[in-house]
């Protein structure tokens, strides 16, 4: 292939990255969106370069070659296996996942690129590497992809972990934002040191110990940050490993992985901050403030004014059927109890008789922004029905009936109310002003950010004990019979 | 060399800040999907440096690296395809 075309495709390929991208933000058009996406990345591979403008399939075929192939099937076959048996509630955890991977790969592709071509001395017939000469620039870019790339990887897995239930409680110990500071400080003066000094007697050594560091860091980092908040986190990171893959475009000079790894790098870091927007929480409070354990004593504070009222199936059953508007506020409890479906059917059912039916969506309903959207989709619900909190607030109190369903947090009205509470400030779905609330859940015990609900407690709200998917059906039976 | 990567990593910083701050909040996880996807071009980076590796030390990390790549890429785009396959208008 001619080698001045080759930039002309890869511009072709940029722009397919940023259409796709952009046809992600209307439902209409996300699928061919990330399609768009899709093709761009087959054509950057079939024009794929060398470093001297070589195309790397016009050489002959060497072993390495067939490790290519190999490495790339095995591959595929965890990402499809991961894509398609992932169930939807786990969503977050698999683009944790996935994310990691590629944080991985692009901290081994920077140091391999540093060890390439320079030549070692022998130790017991084992040949180790040695950093290769190399300008300032691009010594830099293999740094900071190896750094950035392995905190990734390592942080990925922790919030993988968290979400799926291990250890999701932050582990936090007194100073521990210093220890973490001090090791980062470490990590950075590792990093400026090797830029100046890649072919010094220690250097592959300070590689390898900043190496481990940066793994230990992005467990360090992750630990002490609560369960609730890995989306923040995994956007965070997913926005690293982008970071980490054009810093090894430069150093491979690579025009397409810097184009890709910046527009990641740069919307992942916008949509951390809006996703922080929709908590009220600056990004620093996520990162350092331990969220989790100050909710802890706020719990334990307790004392909130009013009584605790139970209601049952049948009762609920007549309110809906007989109601003009009816608000859902989905949240991760519908999730766990795989009770969309049993949304769908029940608000299907009131559709036919008449009543007004919307799902109000918090941002960070569930365990990241727009999952209660996609658990909705999934279970055939049409997505003009799902309202997002700001659209719907202003008409709260139109509301006949209020269906909380596994939320929490999200319709805390401490969140207005109670200076003391840790999500005070918070935006909330105005759950409580409705003419009638009704709670779904499964015991008393208080929600992932461990805050007392004051909600429950209000004078037009009841409460509906019981497993989610099980309470939904008897009100459907209910709910057919009235 | 050097300065023009950088002009377009400036430019890109900008195009990826104004491209997604349209994006309704129902759309973020497909996008937080979607945009983890096109950062498995990392793919690449392994394939490049797998077909230069020297040694057996090179080789294994640069199997691991392509290994790694290519679920990202692979296991991003499809699992982003199976969320929005399900955003359906209503009949």
């Amino acid at each position: 292939m001619c080698s001045q075309i080759v930039p002309l495709i890869i511009i072709g390929v940029s722009v397919l990255f940023i259409l796709g991208i952009k046809f992600l933000s209307s439902p209409k058009t996300a699928r061919s969106g990330n399609l768009v996406a899709a093709a761009g990345m087959l054509v950057a591979l079939l024009v794929l370069q060398k470093t001297g403008g070589d195309n790397v399939w016009a050489h002959g075929w060497t072993f390495n070659y067939t490790l290519i192939v190999i490495g790339t099937l095995i591959g595929l076959a965890i990402g499809a296996f991961g894509a398609y048996s992932v169930k939807m509630t786990s969503m977050p955890q698999m683009v944790a996942l996935f994310n990691g991977l590629g944080g991985g790969a692009a901290a081994l592709v920077a140091s391999l690129e540093f060890i390439k071509g320079a030549h070692g001395t022998k130790v017991a017939g084992i040949e180790l590497p040695v950093l290769h000469e190399t300008t300032k620039f691009i010594a830099g870019s293999m740094l900071f992809a190896t750094l950035i790339g392995s905190l990734s990887f390592s942080g990925s897995i922790i919030a993988y972990l968290k979400l799926e239930g291990k250890f999701e409680k932050p582990m936090t110990f007194p100073g521990q934002n210093y220890l973490n500071g001090l090791i980062g400080i470490v990590i950075l003066s590792l990093c400026g040191w090797l830029t100046f000094n890649v072919t010094g007697g220690n250097a592959i050594t300070a590689f390898i110990v900043m190496f481990a560091l940066a793994l230990f860091f992005g467990v360090a980092m992750v630990m002490p940050i609560g369960g609730a908040d890995m989306p923040v986190v995994i956007s965070l990171l997913n926005s690293f490993t982008g970071l980490a893959v054009a810093a090894d475009g430069f150093a491979i000079n690579n025009l397409a992985m810097v184009v890709a790894g910046t527009l990641v790098g740069s919307s992942g870091t916008l949509l951390t901050l809006l996703m922080c927007k929709a908590m009220n929480r600056p990004v620093t409070n996520v990162l350092f403030g331990a969220f989790g354990s100050s909710g802890g004593s706020a719990a334990a504070a307790g004392g909130v004014a009013g009584t605790v009222k139970a209601i049952q199936a049948d009762e609920v059953a007549l309110l809906l059927a007989y109601a003009q508007r009816v608000v859902v506020v989905p949240g991760y409890g519908m999730a766990v109890a795989q009770a969309q479906h049993s949304v769908r059917e029940l608000t299907e059912e009131l559709g036919k008789r008449g009543v007004e039916v919307q799902f109000a969506i918090h941002p960070v309903a569930g365990r990241m922004p727009g999952h209660m959207n996609v658990l909705l989709a999934e279970a055939n619900v049409p997505y003009d029905q799902l309202i997002e909190m700001e659209q719907i607030n202003p008409s709260m109190d139109r509301v006949d009936v209020c269906l909380v369903i596994g939320a929490n947090d999200v319709v805390n009205p401490a969140a207005r109310e109670d200076k003391s509470s840790p999500i005070y400030g918070m935006p909330i779905i105005d759950a409580d002003h409705c003419k009638q609330c009704i709670v779904m859940k499964r015991s008393m015990a208080a929600g992932f950010a461990g805050i007392e609900n004051h909600l429950f407690y209000k004078d037009n709200t009841r409460m509906l004990f019981g497993d989610a998917k099980a309470s939904l059906n008897a009100l459907m039976a209910a709910v057919k019979a009235s | 060399m050097d300065t023009n990567v950088l002009f377009i990593f400036i430019l890109a910083v900008f195009v990826g800040f104004e491209v997604i701050s349209k994006v309704p909040s129902m759309l973020h996880t497909p996008l937080m999907s979607g945009t983890n996807a096109i950062h498995g071009i990392i793919l690449f980076g392994g394939i490049l440096v797998l077909a230069d590796a020297a040694t057996p030390l090179q080789q294994a990390l640069g199997f691991v690296a392509v290994i790694f790549g290519s679920a990202n890429v692979f296991g991003g785009f499809m699992v982003t395809d199976r969320m929005l396959q399900m955003f359906k208008k209503k009949k």
